[in-house]
């Protein structure tokens, strides 16, 4: 490790320089500093200004019932690197008020309204606190731990009907309405007006009016059915002629509850439910997850685990950004036949993880201290084959029909820029945070598993507009390249996994925040443990979600034929953003 | 077109027209012409929609089977594949654009969300299956469907297409064309078609014996 390294990664005790506002958070199996509500913004002001915390990626509400207290838990990080200054807001439950963090770091944004949305913490001074992964009118905040959904059978799993005893029947059978449903006593459903939609089209009809000329704005809605917005992703856009002047994302469309089926469910039962966060990278979400309990376990895997998992992960990188290359075509309105070069490479891709895993898409690879099973005969060669020769023939097919494309060159640079001060303040990550000029990678600025020994470089590029971003994605994807050539090159023997493959683990009392650098950002899993086999809380820090807190700075002022470009650089898989 | 497939054995054609004329009844040029050009609509909703788009590239290749034409507009499209889960958000958008989508048309349940629920059924604001408010011709296992699997049910759908004949199709008789009611986001999702049951429900007075899972909560 580099001298700088080492003084970025002390984090100072901050409880010292505000003494009496900020005290240790001194619990056992926690780090980091709790602070009052009410002195929470100088603190944060401070820590920003002047201690040069200036990223906050993470916030998190955490409900403890039984202290009848709300949490709030920020990770906030200085973006030439370093672990994580985290700290925490406590509230009580029945009137949990927070000031807004909105104004100091946008990235708070959109984490704020998930937060009052799903644990009904209110954030005093945010500008638009609305509902934004269930809808408005939704009844209760779900992720309170008394809050119980429908087809509630018990606390935690495995219930007791399916094992030990074995007993199976249709969970539909205990609700009233044979469905997933419930409603509150008293409601009646002939005199509901829904409200949610005249809300959002009234705040973007009341933008760019212009009172002389009595020229009105139109507002566009895109989605949640439109062939380009990647999924079921929804805008609604005010245009002053083809411009720009206002766009809400709207997202929610496939909010599956990932969080609130993460806690009832054992440690282990979760891994494969990450699959489905960004189902595109199937394995980097593994990764992100077993870091997170591995830390709460106190454990490592092998060495040879962790070259598996490093080449899973790249190759994922790899695949995920060729991807993103075809989408980018698709969306330049090159329909499809582009689309299909992508496809091609990441087939093969595919049929490794097929090989390793027995699953081409949802892969449940990894472990809690190793993988699931060792590279079975044959792969190895395969992935050497693909690394050595075909992969990097590859990049540089793509390089000549994009890079130097008139049609490409002309759509993207200058489009959707987004400065470096922004996309910090933002929350932005991955690719997008280092296209504006950031050279944040959290392979690099926080190093896991066995990074700090691979040789490679950080990509950056300048100008933050699509161009620089699918520039820096091509450069990352030849990293990968670089990277998964040491990996077959040095993969040791050896065992897979430390200790005995277990069902059920043992997790110690405690929190732990593990992050990876995922194809689309930083891809965070924030775990609090009470000792039990379920997590108490189980959060995660998505990147597409967060990264789209900069669309609407990436599209004011533009044409609206640039939005769905913009949209597309970001990169977003709506099974990420929703959860 | 392959003559024994469509040819109809009980007419005799003249020696000098055979190869050239085919004589059969108008059902079989009927299916044989829409199931070979099957029009999916272009709608993903979840992880199944990138298996959707992989069987659309080269090494699956739907065009195999007249399917490769995708539309994102329903009203040019003959079936939906809903591709992934269906949540309380979204169904109403699945049901208007089912409604919108001309007849005769046909759904495909792809992957255990979009069938029941799948992994995330207990989830609160998960619908357990579309055929809670479409109707639905064919059902794909898997988690998601290989595009093997996914191929395998769109050849399912075809032989359906294959053995529906004019004169009993529903699309022609009278009342056809009634759209499925478009389910309200209320405290939760509302079906149009429940309302005096969620009445009866919610103002029913809460009896003591009841276990405490079927009890009515409130947020």
């Amino acid at each position: 490790m580099s001298e700088e390294q080492v003084t970025v990664a002390q984090i100072p005790d901050i409880s010292l320089q505000f003494e009496g506002r900020v005290v240790k958070d001194t619990r056992a199996g926690y780090s980091g500093f709790i602070v009052g509500a009410e002195h929470l913004l100088d603190v944060v002001q401070t820590l920003r200004d002047e201690l040069g915390f200036d990223y906050l990626s993470s916030v998190t509400g955490v409900d403890y019932l039984p202290e009848g207290k709300m949490e709030v838990v920020y990770h906030l990080y200085r973006s030439i690197g370093g672990p994580a200054l985290v700290f925490k807001v406590q509230v009580p439950r029945d009137e949990a008020v927070v000031p807004s963090l909105y104004h100091i770091f946008k990235s708070a944004d959109w984490q704020e309204r998930e937060a009052w949305d799903l644990m009904g913490i209110r954030f005093v001074g945010h500008p638009d606190l609305r509902r934004i992964l269930t809808w408005e009118g939704f009844a209760g905040h779900p992720l309170r731990k008394d809050w119980k959904e429908p087809y509630f059978e018990e606390e935690t799993k495995p219930y007791k009907s399916r094992w030990p005893e074995g007993i199976t029947g249709y969970i539909e059978d205990n609700n009233p309405y044979h469905d997933n449903l419930q409603y509150p006593a008293g409601f009646d459903p002939e005199t509901w007006i829904p409200q949610a939609e005249e809300a959002l089209y009234a705040s973007a009809q009341k933008i760019g009016r212009d009172k002389e000329l009595h020229t009105d704005t139109v507002v566009v809605n895109l989605g949640p059915q439109h062939p380009s917005t990647h999924g079921v992703f929804r805008m609604v856009a005010a245009l002053d002629g083809e411009q720009v002047v206002f766009l809400k994302p709207v997202v929610g469309y496939l909010h599956r509850n990932h969080e609130k089926i993460g806690e009832r469910n054992t440690y282990l039962q979760n891994m494969p439910f990450t699959d489905r966060l960004d189902y595109v990278s199937s394995m980097s979400n593994n990764f992100g997850y077993a870091l997170a309990v591995e830390k709460l376990m106190g454990i490592k895997p092998p060495e040879r685990a962790d070259y598996i998992r490093v080449m899973m992960a790249e190759l994922t990188r790899w695949m995920n950004h060729v991807f993103s290359f075809g989408f980018l075509w698709n969306d330049l309105g090159s329909y499809f036949t582009p689309m299909i070069y992508a496809l091609e490479e990441r087939e093969l891709i595919l049929d490794i993880f097929e090989a390793v895993s027995g699953s081409r898409m949802m892969c449940n690879y990894f472990r809690f201290g190793g993988v699931a099973r060792d590279l079975p005969e044959g792969v190895l060669n395969k992935v050497k084959e693909l690394v050595f020769e075909r992969m990097p023939r590859q990049l540089d097919a793509i390089d000549k029909m994009l890079s130097t494309n008139e049609i490409v060159r002309n759509r993207c640079i200058g489009c959707g820029v987004l400065t470096a001060e922004q996309a910090i303040n933002n929350g932005a990550s991955g690719p997008n945070l280092r296209a504006s000029g950031v050279p944040y990678d959290i392979r690099r600025a926080d190093p896991y598993s066995i990074y700090d020994r691979l040789d490679f470089d950080v990509v950056v590029h300048y100008h933050g507009d699509v161009y620089d971003r699918y520039l820096t994605r091509l450069d990352e994807a030849r990293q990968s390249n670089r990277i998964l050539q040491q990996v077959v090159r040095d993969i040791p023997e050896g065992p897979i996994m430390t200790g005995k493959p277990a069902y059920q683990v043992r997790v110690p009392a405690g929190e732990a925040y593990g992050r990876v650098e995922a194809p689309k950002g930083e891809l965070g899993f924030y775990i609090v443990s009470t000792g039990k086999p379920n997590p108490w809380r189980y959060h995660v820090r998505a990147p597409s979600f967060i990264n789209l807190t900069s669309l609407e700075d990436m599209c004011r002022g533009g044409k609206i034929a640039d939005v769905v470009l913009n949209l597309g650089a970001i990169d977003i898989v709506l099974g990420e953003v929703d959860r | 077109m392959s003559d024994e497939t469509i040819q109809s054995s009980n007419y005799e054609i003249p020696p000098e027209m055979q190869g050239t004329v085919s004589i059969t009844s108008l059902d079989k040029v009927y299916a044989w012409s829409r199931k070979n050009s099957m029009w999916p609509m272009m709608f993903g909703l979840a992880c199944c929609a990138i298996e959707m788009i992989v069987l659309a590239a080269s090494r699956f290749d739907i065009a195999r089977f007249g399917m490769e034409v995708m539309r994102p507009s329903p009203r040019q499209s003959d079936f939906l594949i809903v591709s992934g889960t269906v949540t309380k958000k979204m169904v109403p958008q699945i049901v208007r654009l089912y409604n919108q989508m001309p007849e005769p048309k046909y759904v495909v349940s792809m992957g255990a969300c979009a069938s029941g629920g799948g992994p995330f059924k207990e989830g609160y604001s998960v619908v357990s299956g579309i055929d809670k408010y479409i109707p639905v011709d064919v059902y794909i296992p898997g988690c998601p469907p290989t595009p093997q699997a996914l191929l395998n049910g769109l050849i399912a759908l075809t032989k359906k297409v294959d053995k529906e004949r004019i004169k009993t199709s529903e699309w022609y008789a009278k009342g056809s064309e009634a759209a499925v009611p478009v389910p309200v986001l209320g405290p939760d999702l509302m079906d149009p078609r429940k309302y005096a049951l969620i009445y009866e429900q919610t103002h029913r007075p809460i009896e003591p014996e009841i276990p405490a899972e079927t009890e009515q909560k409130e947020g």
